[in-house]
């Protein structure tokens, strides 16, 4: 009978497509908005990812996230250092200068700070140029996108210069940065001359990362430093957490999404579900005629899961491939780079529908359940 | 091994609906038999119970008082499930809207039956085109009803109803949505399919155009058989003097 419940799903080409596409409408958005949400969020972090050398960040005990930080004592990086368990630890400087271009341009920058001697906390990947370039005097590596939004419209080319706080720099690099929570360049340079680049204070250390010996977890090692030095030490996931947690308890981001999400979740799913359960309600007569004739309730009910179970999984099927379309198309903008369909959310957004189809199915095979085959009789 | 005698015996079978002030009786206490080898007929005014009471004798109701057996089996002994698998093995039924499922061609709604069973899609469906061609139908098996007229239609599913070989074959208004002709095609297939020994067919009708084909007539009113003739005992009904016009009247 496998066939037959398939047929009468089908057969109505207008309300099967109508059922398929109001599932794969809501796979979309809900996909799309947890998608952009979470990849939001996780920008908030994108600087700490970055750094992939150290496993532990050490920072001021009141410092709760990446964007806020107060600068140590130049003293800490020894006291750091001085922790059992500690394989390395070195400076890492943050603040936010203005880049301004030959032609007028200007703009706030990210600007990381690196160790002199070892480069350590740095980005993998570059684009154009070496980071090794990074010691020659006056010197930044840029990401492409701030590249960009610097000199609009022009080829990417090593050489060109800015001037930051009094001083003209030469871009000597272009990075593959992880885009930032604000669409800000983000620039590299040593941590020397990065303080030069945003203005002298009487302290600037930001923060001091460092990574443990073999045999030492990260967890443990920051455990160990921050009874040690009082100071505020995070491994590299629990800092991004921070940063994260910040944002959704701090801004409107999670209420904005939230609703968003919620009318999608409601919209989509109520839509899926009215829209089976209808679709059920007018075969009743079917169903009917097919409990006179002899079906056995368990193989209606059955038909029916086969039903729901079908057209789900072709909606779900196709708005995942609606929503993975889009972040691939997306995935090119240069604000949007970074931003991807995450299986999280893919996950998520399949049981969502799982769970509508399955209430959906429910109901509708109660109504199938409880009716009367001798309702055939009557016109 | 048991011989029945007969293939559907009612005695004072009574049926209502609802409690108390909502209570309706549908069936005032039935008296009503049809033979194996004929063709019975049930009329009589809209609301009199003629539904109500092949709902009960097919099994999709249960009554509420007096004695039925069906086929020799007393229904009311049946569990739910033995009553789906009984009405699957030995009822077919014929709707006066036909019932056939919009989606499924004519073959495939005619192997409806002997797919519930359990046969294989394809031995199902190559019985149905056989019956089908019987039926005068060769050439529509692959169309679906919405291109079917209705005597067409409907021959389909007499062919439903047919194709697993029942026992016993319920028909509700078998020909009130079709022109005479249709509806005349239509019971001389019925009557040279299905009225066969060991196996009967009983018909609920307002059509007094067909009333010629009754082997039996019951008539009810009000929840009882008021009247009951037989062909064999006379002329048949419609030929009988008086009772055309006493049918007429129970058809309107």
């Amino acid at each position: 009978m496998n066939f037959v419940a398939l047929r009468m799903l089908t057969g109505d080409r207008a309300k099967y497509f109508g059922l398929v596409f109001a599932i794969a409408f809501c796979t979309f958005l809900l996909e799309n908005q947890t998608s952009i949400f979470a990849n939001i969020l996780n920008r908030t972090a994108s600087q700490i990812l970055d750094v992939t050398d150290a496993e532990v960040w050490v920072m001021d005990p009141q410092t709760e996230y990446w964007e806020q930080t107060k600068a140590l004592k130049d003293t800490d990086l020894n006291r750091v250092r001085g922790v059992p368990g500690v394989q390395w630890a070195v400076r890492l400087f943050k603040g936010n200068p203005v880049a301004r271009t030959r032609e007028g341009k200007f703009a706030a920058c990210f600007l990381v700070g690196l160790d002199d001697a070892t480069l350590a906390g740095a980005p993998r990947r570059m684009l154009m140029g070496s980071w090794d370039r990074l010691w020659e005097p006056d010197s930044v590596v840029v990401d492409k996108a701030g590249y960009i939004l610097l000199f609009p419209d022009e080829p990417l080319q090593l050489g060109r210069t800015l001037e930051m706080n009094d001083h003209k720099v030469t871009i000597v690099g272009i990075s593959d940065a992880s885009a930032p929570f604000v669409s800000l360049p983000v620039m590299h340079a040593r941590y020397s001359e990065a303080i030069d680049f945003l203005g002298r204070e009487r302290t600037q250390l930001s923060f001091v990362i460092a990574r443990p010996e073999a045999g030492v977890s990260p967890e443990e090692l920051t455990r160990r430093i921050a009874a040690q030095t009082s100071l505020r030490a995070r491994t590299t996931q629990e800092f991004k957490w921070d940063g994260i947690e910040y944002y959704l308890k701090n801004t409107g981001i999670p209420v904005n999404f939230g609703i968003t999400i919620s009318v999608a979740l409601v919209v989509g799913t109520v839509v899926a579900g009215q829209t089976f359960y209808l679709f059920t309600v007018e075969n009743l007569k079917q169903f009917g005629a097919l409990k006179a004739i002899g079906v056995a309730n368990s193989r209606l009910v059955g038909m029916i899961l086969l039903q729901a179970a079908s057209v789900a999984a072709l909606g779900f099927s196709i708005g995942t491939g609606m929503a993975a379309t889009f972040f691939e198309i997306t995935l090119r903008n240069l604000a949007t780079r970074g931003i991807v369909l995450m299986w999280q959310c893919v996950a998520l957004t399949g049981g969502c529908i799982l769970f509508v189809t399955l209430v959906a199915s429910l109901l509708s095979i109660r109504r199938v359940l409880v009716l009367e085959p001798a309702e055939v009789f009557r016109g | 091994m048991q011989t029945i005698e007969r293939a559907v015996s009612c005695r004072d079978v009574k049926k209502h609906f609802g409690e108390g002030e909502a209570r309706i009786e549908a069936l005032r206490g039935v008296d009503f038999t049809a033979d194996f080898g004929e063709l019975s007929f049930l009329v009589g005014p809209s609301g009199c119970g003629k539904t109500t009471l092949i709902s009960v004798i097919a099994g999709l109701l249960r009554r509420t008082g007096g004695d039925l057996l069906v086929l020799g089996r007393r229904l009311d002994d049946l569990s739910d499930g033995e009553r789906v698998l009984f009405r699957r093995r030995n009822l077919g039924f014929v709707f006066q809207q036909y019932n056939l499922l919009p989606a499924l061609t004519a073959a495939e709604n005619v192997a409806v039956p002997l797919l519930a069973a359990g046969l294989a899609r394809r031995d199902a469906v190559e019985r149905s085109r056989a019956l089908l061609s019987r039926l005068g139908l060769g050439s529509r098996t692959a169309a679906l009803p919405g291109g079917l007229s209705g005597g067409q239609q409907q021959r389909v599913a007499l062919a439903r109803a047919l194709i697993h070989e029942p026992r016993l074959v319920v028909c509700d208004e078998p020909t009130a949505a079709l022109d005479h002709a249709s509806g005349d095609a239509v019971m001389r297939l019925l009557v040279d399919n299905a009225v066969q020994p060991g196996r009967a067919v009983v018909i609920v009708t307002h059509d007094s155009r067909v009333f010629h084909y009754a082997d039996s007539i019951a008539r009810m009113d009000d929840g009882r058989i008021v009247e009951v003739t037989h062909a064999d005992v006379g002329p048949p009904p419609l030929d009988r003097p008086g009772a055309h016009e006493s049918l007429k009247e129970v058809s309107l």
